[in-house]
């Protein structure tokens, strides 16, 4: 479980990217982040992880306050958190053994990571999550050669091979298509649900947030402006998030979308036929 | 409707004149310089010029080919200086590139002016000086040459190497980062291979270099190639300087061979 208190975040710039901002996230849930450019998503997923480093306020995983550690407290902490990014953030130049084993650098000694002599349950755990997200037959190529779909599965692995007790997803479908975002959100949900595993995700497709999360959270300049199911996500709820907007304009878009998709489908199964 | 302007100048008046004004004065600058040249140049040895090279010439062809016997040594000496200087070279330079790099330094307001400051050193003096120097400390042969050319080396490798340091994808360090890696896995793992390419490529590149470069450092006593040159001359040999200079072209577009090769197996 996830408790964020009065979470606060100031830049040097003056800018409050996060004003008091306090929820909580049970185990297994799929929590979707959603708000304009500049509202803070970021920032926020960046606070519970410190990449970014909390102005005041309180993040508590499983009852382990993460804000004030030493160092190496703060890398024992990190193990527990996965992070999945917009722009996969893979190392393209390893391959992608490498990027799935990074994932376990929190848990073994420097020598053991320079030489890539990983224990055995970590290669197997490796092994058994690249099956898993359907690459097993991609573990020695380079990381560069992959797809875009591909590479997000990657970032996926690297994540879950750290066995994190959170998921933070940040814009994990910006850089995909529509057919390959909807594979990806629907391959999170999947494995968060196997392994009752809580899940914060930034989003800003707001239709694609609707069909796979269970909460939606909107932050509007630093602020929970809207908590709750995707069904109470109404016009007037986005036009607090957003601003003005034609929201069901955005609706149809999104049904053509998956119409698309659908009609994709068709077609290619006309062509195999 | 509202009439918009037809008119739009790139520069403003004033910018343009002081654009003009600056011409003006580099214009004036190589007149000055021409007339000062001019003044103090001997001008019948200029006009004599082509008579000289025209003799000079002539007694450098043919060259003597049965030179080469003698050339062999000193050859294997110049690729070793070249090659042990480059290698103590990236030695001593990696860990200053890390060092001077902003993003791994590890105190900036320490190391990196000192790193910055060893590279600077290192680059603003001549191979050939720091032989001469190395010479007079460690006495001639291939220690003082190797050493020239390692430090010369450094402030090469060192600045071109932070400045690829810098130029890291900082998304790939922050994924490392929030894996729970320490900094020493954040370095091996997020900013070691993005660097790997531009490493090796500027290796190979001051490998080349300092082939010509150790070529010559025998003029002042460092071993190698430019002992024979400097020999030859002094004895006015000018066949053995021509066969000399066959050697140096021909080990130099062989290195320049290699290191081409190198740098598109890496790419």
């Amino acid at each position: 479980m996830l408790e964020l208190t009065s979470l606060t975040k100031v830049y040097k710039t003056g800018d409050k990217a996060l004003n008091d901002v306090s929820f909580t996230v049970p185990k297994g849930q799929i929590v979707g982040l959603i708000g304009p450019s500049g509202a803070g998503k970021s920032t926020l997923i960046r606070c519970i992880n410190r990449l970014v480093e909390p102005t005041s306020g309180s993040i508590k995983l499983g009852g382990r306050e993460l804000t004030r550690l030493s160092s190496g407290e703060l890398r024992a902490q990190r193990r527990r958190i996965g992070m999945i990014f917009q722009e996969f953030a893979l190392v393209e130049r390893l391959t992608v053994m490498e990027n799935v084993l990074s994932g376990r650098l929190g848990y073994v000694s420097f020598w053991q990571s320079l030489t890539r002599r990983f224990p055995p349950a970590d290669i197997q755990r490796a092994y058994r999550l690249l099956d898993r997200v359907g690459l097993m037959s991609h573990a020695d190529k380079r990381a560069d050669a992959l797809s875009g779909g591909q590479r997000q599965r990657v970032g996926i692995a690297r994540a879950l091979a750290q066995e994190p007790e959170l998921l933070l997803v940040d814009e994990p479908t910006a850089s995909l298509d529509p057919k390959t975002s909807r594979q990806i959100m629907r391959l999170l949900v999947e494995i968060c649900a196997e392994d009752g595993l809580p899940a914060i995700v930034n989003i800003h497709d707001v239709p694609l947030a609707q069909q796979f999360m269970q909460r939606i959270i909107g932050l509007q300049s630093g602020r929970v402006v809207f908590d709750g199911p995707p069904e109470a996500l109404t016009t007037e709820a986005l036009t607090t998030i957003y601003g003005a907007e034609d929201w069901n304009a955005m609706k149809n878009d999104a049904a053509e979308d998956v119409a698309a998709e659908a009609d994709a489908v068709r077609r290619m199964a006309a062509i195999s036929a | 409707m509202t009439d918009f302007p037809d008119h739009w100048q790139h520069r403003t008046p004033r910018v343009r004149l002081a654009i003009w004004f600056g011409w003006l004065c580099l214009v004036a600058l190589f007149v000055w310089c021409w007339e000062l040249m001019t003044a103090r140049t001997i001008w019948s040895f200029v006009w004599d010029a082509p008579t000289q090279a025209a003799d000079i010439g002539s007694r450098m062809f043919p060259p003597r080919w049965t030179y080469v016997e003698n050339l062999l040594v000193p050859l294997w000496d110049t690729l070793n200086m070249a090659t042990l200087g480059t290698i103590l070279g990236v030695i001593l330079a990696v860990p200053i590139a890390f060092l001077a790099a902003r993003n791994t330094s590890p105190f900036p307001l320490v190391t990196r002016p000192v790193a910055l400051f060893i590279i600077v050193a290192s680059r603003s003096i001549n191979s050939l000086i720091w032989a001469l120097l190395l010479v007079a400390v460690l006495g001639p042969g291939l220690l003082a040459g190797i050493l020239a050319i390692a430090l010369r080396s450094i402030g090469f490798i060192g600045k071109l190497l932070y400045e690829a340091i810098e130029e890291t994808d900082i998304r790939q360090v922050e994924a490392i980062t929030a894996t729970g890696a320490s900094g020493s896995q954040v370095l091996t793992y997020a900013i070691v291979p993005q660097v790997l390419p531009a490493f090796w490529g500027i290796t190979v590149f001051r490998w080349d270099i300092n082939i010509r470069e150790s070529s010559i450092l025998g003029l002042v006593g460092a071993g190698g190639l430019g002992l024979n040159l400097q020999a030859s001359i002094s004895t006015l040999a000018w066949p053995q300087v021509t066969m000399i200079m066959i050697v140096i072209l021909a080990t130099v577009v062989l290195s320049e061979w290699v290191s081409a090769k190198v740098r598109q197996a890496i790419i």
